[in-house]
C-alpha cells in the first residue's frame, strides 16, 4: 500500500534508529545466564549498556573485547579469545553471544575462526555455548540485528531433527523486537491458557521485566530462555513468528526442524488476536478460554468508547518497520490517518504500512511529514519529546530508548488488553490536546466593557449616558 | 421558596406549553423521571457567567457530584470552573450552624478569590431545614461590600427547567439593571451600532464564538449573553439592549418576557444550529431594531455567509446525503437541529418531542411533513426499537443516551450540553458534519457488530481462516 521512499540528505537530523549489535544484543539478553560480547572498541559496549540500562533500569551485563590501536590495524583474534577465556573462566555464563560491530567488521575479524582456536585451546569450557553474530553497525538497525541474533541462536543451538510433533502440547514462539517483556509474558499467558507450553525465543519476560532476582550480584542475565530449551524446539507442534522482521529467522527454524509456523504480522488489534487464538484453539483441541473472550468484549467496547476520539486522529509514527506497521494498523482500523511514517530501515513490510508513503529516515524527516501532514499526535521513541514539543503535539512513547520515563519497557500493547490500553491512551492524547481543534476564543470587536474600564464594582447610576 | 412563588414561576404566559392541556412545567413522575432537579437547572443556567463565584449551599451532593462537567467555555476568568461549595455536615444540620458556614463561605470566596459578585445556590437541606439563605445573603453584601445574589432553588422545587427560570429570575430581579453599559465603539462599517441580549447561549464548546464575528461586523454589540462567556457586569446591563434573542431554549423566556414588560426589550426565539436558522436568527434582530441600513447589510453577509459555507459543505454533503437521523432530543432543537441535518441533505425519521411545546411540533411538520414521526418519552429500550423500526443510521441524541446507542453497536453523536464540539453558526456545520461522519463512516461498526470466530462456548468456527498454518 504504502510507498517507499529513501532520505537523500547527507546529514541524519536526530536519528531514529540504534545499532544493530544493540538489537543483537536485547535478543541475547533474552536468554538466561547469558552474556552478550560486542567485539569491538569499549564505547561500542559503553554506548549500547547504557542505553539499555537507562531504558530498563536494570544492571545490564553487557561485554566488550576492548579493541585497541594494535588490535584494530594487526587483528582483534587475540582480544577476543582473551574475553572468551575471561568471561568463562570468570562468570561461566550458559551463553555468550559474540556480536561484532562496524569496526570488528571493517577490521576483517573472523570470528567462527577465534572460537575454533577457543574451542581446541579450551576444552574446559565446552558447556559453555557460544554463538557468533555478524552485526557490523552499518548494516540495518536493532530490529535487524535481533533478527541475525535470533538466527544465529537458531543455527548453533536448534539440533537438525525430524521430531516436529513428538510434543504435541509444545509450542515455538519467535518474539519480534517490536515485543516489549510484558507483551511477551502477555503472549505466554494466552498459549498457557489453552494449556499449551510455550518455548519463547529470546524471552524478555524472563530477564528484563525489571524483577529482584535473590543474587546481591549478576554477572550474567538471571532468567529468560534456557539454552536446553532450544534443543526441544524441534520436538513442537507449531511455530508461531511475531513480526514479519523474524522471517529469515522462522525459515531456519522451519528447515532445521520441520515444524510447521503460523506468522503474524503483529497481535494489535481485534483481528490479529482472533486469528491467534482460533489458531491455538485448534491446536490445543481446547475451546477459547471464557476470560479471553471476556477481553474481547472489553475491547470491543473500548473501540466504541474511542471512536469519537480515534476515528479522525491523525497519526505520525516512527520506529523499526515492525512497530510501525504494528501501530499504523491499528490507527487505520480505528479510522484514523496515519499522515506521517517513518522507519528505521527498508524492509518488506513497509510495503504494506497503510499508509501513503513510508519514509526511511530520522526525526527530522519525521518532524517534517507530520507537520505536512498536520499529525494530532506523535507516537515514537522518547526521542520524540522535543519533535513533539516543537510540533505541539502530544506523544505517546513506543519502543527503544524511553529514557525519561519508568515503566514503559514493561508495558503491554498486544492482545485484547493491551490494545485496550493502546486504544485508552490514544484516545486520552487526543482528549488531552483536544485545545488545539477548539474554537478560538473571539474578543468581541465592542468589547464589554472595555479593558480600560473597570471590571466591576458597587452598582453606579451611568457616568456617560446609555446608548439611545 | 414559597410554594405561590414555585407556582408563579411555572405559570409563563410567553411559554407555549401553558396554552396546551396541562398548565405550566410539567411535574416528574416518580419512577420514570429522567433529567435534573431545579438546582441542577439554575446552577447549568448561571454557572457560564465565568468572573462570579458560584457558591453552593448544601451537602456535597450537589456540588460535589456535579462540579466543573460541562463544556462551557470562557475567553477570560476560570472562576466559575472552581466548584465552590459549604458541604454541610450532620452537625451543621443538626445544630443549626450551616447559616453560619455560609456566610463564613462567602467571606472566604470573596477573600481568596475577590470575585465581582457572588451567586449562592439554596439547595435541598438549608431549603428543609428553614436556612434563611435570603437573608445571609443580604448580610453578607452589606458586610463585605460585594453583591451576593440568592439563587433560591432547592431540587425539590421542581424540574430543571424549573431550575432555569428561577436562576432567570434571580438575574432579572436582582442583578439587571444595576450597572450601564459603556458607550459604543464606532463601527467599521459605518452605521448604527445596536445593543443586544442573547438568553439561553452557554456557548458550549466555545461555540459561540463562531456566531459572534459576524454580530460584530453588522455592529450588534451583545451587551451580555445569559450566560455563556459572560461576566457579572454584563449581566448589570441588559435593561439597555434594544433586542433581545432567545437562543434555542425555553429554560429562560421568563427574563425575556420580563425585559420587554419592564424595559421594552423586544424578543424572538431562535437558534444558531443550521444554516436556515442562523440566517433566520440575523434577520431577526434586523427585524426588531427596524434599521433598514442594518437590514441591507444583514441580507448581505447572509448570502455571503451561505454561499461560503455552501461550498465548503458540499464534499460532506456527498458523504452524509440520504443517511438516516434519528433525532432524540428536547425543545427546540428538536426543529432546529432538524434544519441543520437537512442542510446536510440527512433525512430526519424522527424526533423527539419532550419538552416541546404545541408551536415547537408545528414547526418540526412544517420541516419533516404532516406525518412527522414524534417521540414523546424515550426511555433506552422504546429508542432502539424506534432506531430499528426507522431504520435509522445514527442516533443523534443527549449524553445521557450516549451508552445506550454504544452498548446496542449504534452510531451516535452528542447534542447536547456536555459534548464537547462546536456546532452553533455557519462554521459549526462544518463541525457537525465532521462528527456525523466520524461516527457514520467508522471502520470499527462490523467488528463490534460481527460475531466472533468461535461459538458461545469457544470453540472455533469449522471454516480455517487463509492464513491457518502454512
Amino acid at each position: 500500500m504504502a510507498e517507499v521512499t529513501q532520505r537523500a540528505r547527507p546529514l541524519s537530523v536526530g536519528p531514529l534508529k540504534a545499532s544493530p549489535p544493540l538489537g543483537a544484543a536485547l535478543a541475547m539478553l533474552g536468554m538466561d545466564r547469558s552474556i552478550p560480547l560486542l567485539h569491538g572498541a569499549q564505547g561500542c559496549t559503553a554506548f549500547a549498556k547504557v542505553f539499555l540500562v537507562q531504558h530498563f533500569r536494570e544492571p545490564i551485563p553487557l561485554q566488550t573485547t576492548a579493541m585497541d590501536q594494535v588490535s584494530a590495524v594487526m587483528g582483534g583474534d587475540d582480544p577476543l579469545q582473551e574475553a572468551l577465556a575471561t568471561l568463562c573462566g570468570k562468570t561461566r555464563p550458559a551463553l555468550i553471544g559474540v556480536l561484532t560491530t562496524a569496526l570488528s567488521e571493517t577490521e576483517g575479524a573472523d570470528v567462527q575462526r577465534v572460537i575454533r582456536r577457543f574451542r581446541a585451546d579450551h576444552p574446559e569450557y565446552d558447556d559453555v555455548a557460544i554463538v557468533p553474530v555478524a552485526t557490523p553497525d552499518f548494516t540495518g538497525d536493532a530490529e535487524a540485528g535481533f533478527t541475525r541474533a535470533v538466527t544465529a541462536l537458531i543455527d548453533t543451538l536448534v539440533p537438525v531433527s525430524d521430531r516436529a510433533g513428538a510434543s504435541p502440547r509444545q509450542v515455538n514462539v519467535l518474539a519480534g523486537q517490536h515485543l516489549t517483556p510484558g507483551d511477551v509474558e502477555a503472549l505466554r499467558d494466552v498459549i498457557e491458557a489453552f494449556g499449551l507450553e510455550a518455548v519463547i525465543l529470546p524471552d524478555l519476560s524472563g530477564s528484563l521485566d525489571g524483577h529482584l532476582a535473590p543474587a546481591r550480584l549478576a554477572a550474567t542475565t538471571t532468567g529468560g530462555t534456557p539454552v536446553e530449551a532450544l534443543q526441544r524446539m524441534g520436538e513442537s507442534a507449531l511455530t508461531l513468528v511475531i513480526g514479519d522482521a523474524l522471517a529469515p529467522a522462522a525459515d531456519r527454524l522451519r528447515a532445521r526442524t520441520g515444524v510447521p509456523d503460523l506468522r503474524l504480522d503483529t497481535l494489535m488489534g481485534l483481528a490479529a488476536v482472533d486469528e491467534l487464538l482460533v489458531a491455538l484453539s485448534r491446536l490445543s483441541g481446547r475451546p477459547v478460554p471464557s476470560r479471553l473472550r471476556r477481553e474481547r468484549s472489553r475491547l470491543q467496547d473500548a473501540m466504541l468508547d474511542s471512536h469519537f476520539m480515534l476515528g479522525a486522529q491523525r497519526v505520525a509514527v516512527a520506529g523499526e518497520p515492525d512497530r510501525v506497521y504494528a501501530l499504523a494498523r491499528l490507527v487505520q482500523e480505528m479510522g484514523g490517518e496515519v499522515v506521517a511514517a517513518v522507519a528505521t530501515r527498508k524492509a518488506p513490510i513497509l510495503g504494506r504500512v497503510p499508509a501513503a508513503q513510508v519514509r526511511v529516515g530520522d526525526l527530522e524527516d519525521l518532524e517534517t511529514l507530520a507537520r505536512q501532514g498536520r499529525a494530532g499526535c506523535l507516537i515514537t521513541n522518547a526521542h520524540g519529546v522535543e519533535t513533539a514539543r516543537r510540533l505541539g503535539i502530544p506523544l505517546l512513547r513506543a519502543g527503544y530508548p524511553q529514557h525519561d520515563r519508568l515503566g514503559g519497557f514493561q508495558r503491554t500493547w498486544i492482545g485484547y488488553a493491551g490494545t485496550r490500553q493502546t486504544l485508552f491512551d490514544l484516545a486520552n492524547l487526543q482528549l488531552e490536546s483536544a485545545g488545539h481543534q477548539a474554537v478560538a476564543p473571539y474578543r468581541p470587536l465592542h468589547d464589554h466593557p472595555p479593558a480600560e474600564a473597570p471590571e466591576h464594582g458597587p452598582a453606579t447610576p451611568p457616568a456617560t449616558g446609555c446608548p439611545a | 421558596m414559597k410554594a405561590g412563588e414555585i407556582k408563579a414561576l411555572m405559570d409563563e404566559p410567553a411559554c407555549g406549553h401553558n396554552t396546551a392541556a396541562k398548565s405550566g412545567c410539567a411535574r416528574p413522575k416518580p419512577g420514570a423521571a429522567a433529567g435534573g432537579c431545579a438546582f441542577d437547572g439554575a446552577q447549568i443556567a448561571l454557572l457560564p457567567v465565568a468572573d462570579v463565584a458560584h457558591v453552593v449551599h448544601g451537602p456535597i451532593a450537589c456540588a460535589g457530584n456535579s462540579w466543573d462537567n460541562r463544556g462551557t467555555r470562557s475567553s477570560g476568568p476560570d472562576l466559575f470552573r472552581r466548584g465552590l461549595t459549604t458541604d454541610l455536615t450532620e452537625q451543621d444540620v443538626i445544630m443549626g450552624r450551616s447559616e453560619k458556614r455560609l456566610l463564613h463561605a462567602i467571606r472566604q470566596a470573596i477573600e481568596t478569590f475577590d470575585p465581582p459578585a457572588v451567586f449562592v445556590y439554596n439547595t435541598c437541606v438549608p431549603a428543609l431545614v428553614g436556612d434563611d439563605v435570603g437573608a445571609v445573603c443580604r448580610a453578607a453584601q452589606a458586610r463585605f461590600g460585594v453583591p451576593v445574589v440568592c439563587v433560591d432553588a432547592a431540587g425539590f422545587y421542581g424540574s430543571k427547567n424549573l431550575g432555569n427560570r428561577i436562576a432567570g429570575e434571580a438575574m432579572v430581579e436582582q442583578v439587571v439593571g444595576t450597572g450601564e453599559p459603556p458607550p459604543p465603539r464606532q463601527a467599521g462599517h459605518g452605521g448604527r451600532v445596536h445593543d443586544i441580549n442573547l438568553i439561553g447561549e452557554y456557548n458550549i464548546a466555545g461555540e459561540f464564538w463562531h456566531v459572534l464575528p459576524l454580530l460584530d461586523e453588522l455592529g450588534l454589540r451583545v451587551l451580555c449573553t445569559l450566560s455563556g462567556d459572560a461576566r457579572f457586569h454584563q449581566v448589570r446591563t441588559m435593561h439597555r439592549a434594544r433586542a433581545s434573542m432567545v437562543v434555542c431554549s425555553k429554560a429562560m423566556l421568563n427574563v425575556a418576557r420580563k425585559l420587554e414588560e419592564r424595559y421594552a426589550i423586544p424578543w424572538f426565539e431562535g437558534s444558531f444550529y443550521g444554516i436556515t436558522d442562523m440566517s433566520a436568527a440575523l434577520r431577526g434582530f434586523a427585524r426588531l431594531l427596524r434599521d433598514p441600513d442594518l437590514t441591507q447589510r444583514t441580507e448581505a453577509l447572509i448570502r455571503r455567509e451561505e454561499d461560503r459555507i455552501r461550498a465548503r459543505l458540499a464534499p460532506w454533503r456527498e458523504r452524509l446525503k440520504g443517511r438516516r437521523v434519528l433525532l432524540y432530543t428536547g425543545g427546540v432543537k428538536s426543529w432546529s437541529v432538524v434544519s441543520a441535518l437537512q442542510d446536510l441533505g440527512m433525512e430526519v425519521v424522527a424526533t423527539g418531542t419532550r419538552k416541546s411545546t404545541e408551536a415547537d411540533k408545528a414547526r418540526i411538520r412544517d420541516l419533516m411533513g404532516e406525518d412527522a414521526r414524534m417521540i414523546e418519552e424515550g426511555n433506552p429500550g422504546a429508542l432502539l426499537e424506534v432506531f430499528e423500526q426507522t431504520r435509522a443510521d445514527v442516533l443523534i441524541a443527549g449524553g445521557r443516551n450516549l451508552y445506550t446507542a454504544l452498548k446496542a453497536r449504534i452510531p451516535f453523536l452528542d447534542i447536547n450540553q456536555e459534548r464537547e464540539h462546536a456546532y452553533a453558526g455557519y462554521e459549526g456545520m462544518l463541525e457537525l458534519a465532521r462528527q456525523l461522519a466520524l461516527t457514520l463512516e467508522s471502520p470499527i461498526w462490523p467488528w463490534v457488530r460481527g460475531e466472533a470466530p468461535w461459538d458461545a462456548q469457544g470453540w472455533p468456527h469449522t471454516a480455517p481462516s487463509a492464513a491457518e498454518v502454512r
